[in-house]
């Protein structure tokens, strides 16, 4: 039984890293809290859901097209928000992300209504697969599947690429960057594409096997900034990792105490650890 | 010199501030305005008592939330099953507000920037969880206040809202001189001193964890009483209602808006933000469409975009000499 639940926790885990990753960027490298990536990622399985509605696709095939559209999502916040308040003092980057999400939420909700959608005939739903004693939704396994792929596809990106070295100098040191010839403001343009991407995949990936809905993307916000948290701010590793270990801490602890205070033992645990670690499990 | 007259010119306008607030709602009399006004000072209040450990000190909280349902909690349970006076419950709420304050904060100033940020929003998360699951305080239903006759012991008043404005007033006015007080005593120098840079004020001899501890206390105390007082003018509460993130992010913005570490900011944040929502909620907000959000983000953001340094910032660059500047830094 066990080992059940912690099979579906890494699997949930490996999704919630995804979402976390998107948040990370944009939080390391612009050092801006982005409390609209909820709403980006809300908005991204509604693309899922109308696409699947509308034109009958597979939100698994219409995946890049949701991708994409994340992408042109998170590059326009940045051209028209975010730009004006990088460099404004004190929390005014929160103010504008925060109303932002605000906004967005109740236009989801001004649009679409508050009703709970479901997509139920993507080609993976209600199937299972059964490895040994574990039992998982084919849903769940494709879903962990894809964010593995994205976050290495991510990893690589910054890690290898000559852009991607960019991101992280500009991440570094702004001004150093742009002295040595980075636009830096097409790097930051491009961190919060790649950043609303993240939730691009995810949101498609997650709208086979959640319900959605306009309050469907706070909730992993919430936890995204519990797990960049818990990674260290800006650290890709770090979001990967501890996303999969909240992702146990939650299955675990609500079997053990109850679902209800799952997400308590979720906060709890990072309490725990950032005593331990004060900046983060991989932080410096 | 300039420093004196600086200080004279901010208490004179501060002053008149309170004085229009304190006649206004006697001026017009409706009861749509009464409300929104008792909200908008209420809120002023608490962004006063927010902006001490995040404004002055630097250590940005998500979790006030927390505090003044803590209040709102001590105060409805002693009243509705012990019948005692909200105003015991009150100040029972803000001592053990306090001491939470106190047990978490001290593990909580180890960590900096951010990493604190989001502790303190975990905290308030946990706290909403534990009172959500609660069966002592009828968990997730919330509790219902009894009605019981008019009168000041049991702070209830039927006919009219303008006793419930009174009071919320004094309290108001009790948070403002404590936040004037602190800006302006030593402790009040610390705080900005640890606020610039922590190593720094090590190094000059402050012990920055000691008085980032009394800021976060001062702060619980007056943000919890203000959850009693709420309690007792709704006369209905639910965790989802005084522990919401929501909430706390309200508090956060309006003192943004406002201008962070200033004393103006959080009534001009209030006075912009509370009538706002207030009244884009009682236009658009019957329709259950969400409307009056929409409104109320976008206007948020473009406040953002246009005027990062606040409203305060505004009024500055108009009325006075850039030097007056008190905007902090942060993160």
């Amino acid at each position: 039984m066990l080992t059940q639940i912690i099979a579906t926790g890494i699997l949930m885990g490996f999704v919630y890293s995804l979402v976390a990753v998107g948040l990370t960027l944009t939080w390391g490298v612009l050092d801006i809290i982005n409390f609209a990536h909820g709403e980006f990622l809300m908005i991204s399985m509604y693309s899922a859901f109308w696409i699947y509605t509308l034109y009958n696709v597979d939100p698994l095939l219409s995946l890049p097209l949701t991708t994409i559209m994340a992408f042109g999502i998170g590059y326009g916040t940045y051209k028209v928000i975010i730009r004006k308040v990088v460099d404004a003092p004190g929390l005014t980057a929160l103010l504008a992300t925060f109303g932002f999400s605000l906004l967005l939420r109740n236009l989801a909700q001004f649009l679409w209504s508050p009703n709970y959608r479901f997509i139920n005939q993507s080609f993976v739903a209600d199937k299972k697969l059964t490895l040994g004693p574990i039992i998982i939704g084919l849903p769940q396994v494709f879903a962990a599947i894809g964010s593995i792929l994205m976050t290495l596809a991510i990893f690589y990106f910054i890690e290898r690429t000559k852009t991607g070295r960019a991101i992280q100098a500009t991440a570094l040191d702004k001004h150093t960057a742009l002295l040595m010839g980075i636009p830096t403001e097409k790097i930051y343009a491009l961190t919060f594409g790649i950043s609303g991407a993240c939730v691009g995949v995810a949101g498609a990936l997650m709208s086979t096997f959640f319900p959605i809905h306009p309050q469907s993307g706070a909730l992993y916000s919430l936890l995204a900034f519990v797990i960049v948290a818990l990674g260290g701010f800006g650290n890709i590793k770090g979001a990967l990792y501890s996303g999969i270990l909240i992702g146990i801490t939650e299955a675990v602890g609500g079997f053990l105490l109850g679902t209800q205070f799952k997400y308590a033992i979720v906060f709890l645990m990072y309490l725990v650890v950032i005593q331990i670690r004060p900046k983060g499990l991989f932080g410096w | 010199m300039v420093a004196s007259k600086h200080l004279f010119k901010q208490k004179y306008i501060l002053g008149w501030i309170c004085i229009v607030i304190a006649i206004l709602p006697l001026a017009i009399h409706n009861i749509n305005f009464h409300h929104v006004m008792i909200l908008l000072v209420m809120y002023a209040a608490l962004g006063q008592a927010w902006n001490i450990i995040t404004g002055f000190t630097g250590q940005t909280s998500f979790g006030h939330a927390a505090f003044f349902g803590i209040g709102a909690y001590t105060s409805s349970v002693l009243f509705w099953r012990y019948m005692l006076s909200p105003w015991v419950g009150m100040l029972l709420g803000a001592v053990i507000a306090t001491t939470v304050a106190f047990l978490v904060s001290y593990p909580c100033f180890k960590l900096k920037g951010h990493y604190f940020a989001i502790a303190t929003l975990a905290i308030g998360e946990i706290i909403q969880q534990l009172f959500v699951s609660w069966e002592y305080v009828e968990g997730a239903t919330g509790i219902s206040l009894p009605v019981m006759g008019e009168g000041f012991l049991q702070l209830q008043f039927h006919r009219s809202k303008l006793p419930y404005f009174y009071i919320v007033y004094f309290l108001f006015i009790l948070v403002l001189v404590t936040a004037y007080l602190v800006e302006h005593s030593k402790m009040g120098y610390y705080l900005k001193a640890i606020r610039e840079s922590h190593e720094v004020s090590e190094a000059i001899g402050i012990n920055p964890t000691e008085y980032k501890v009394y800021a976060m206390l001062i702060s619980a105390f007056l943000t919890s009483i203000f959850g009693s007082f709420y309690a007792s003018y709704i006369l209905y509460i639910d965790p989802f209602m005084v522990f919401s993130l929501p909430l706390s992010m309200r508090i956060v913005l309006l003192t943004v808006l406002g201008g962070l570490g200033t004393l103006y900011g959080p009534i001009i944040g209030a006075a912009v933000l509370i009538p706002l929502s207030e009244y884009t909620r009682i236009f658009f907000g019957g329709t259950g469409k969400g409307i009056d959000l929409i409104i109320f983000g976008f206007l948020v953001v473009a406040v953002a975009c246009y005027q990062p340094k606040g409203i305060v910032g505004l009024f500055q660059k108009l009325f006075f000499e850039p030097s007056t500047a008190g905007g902090g830094k942060n993160g």
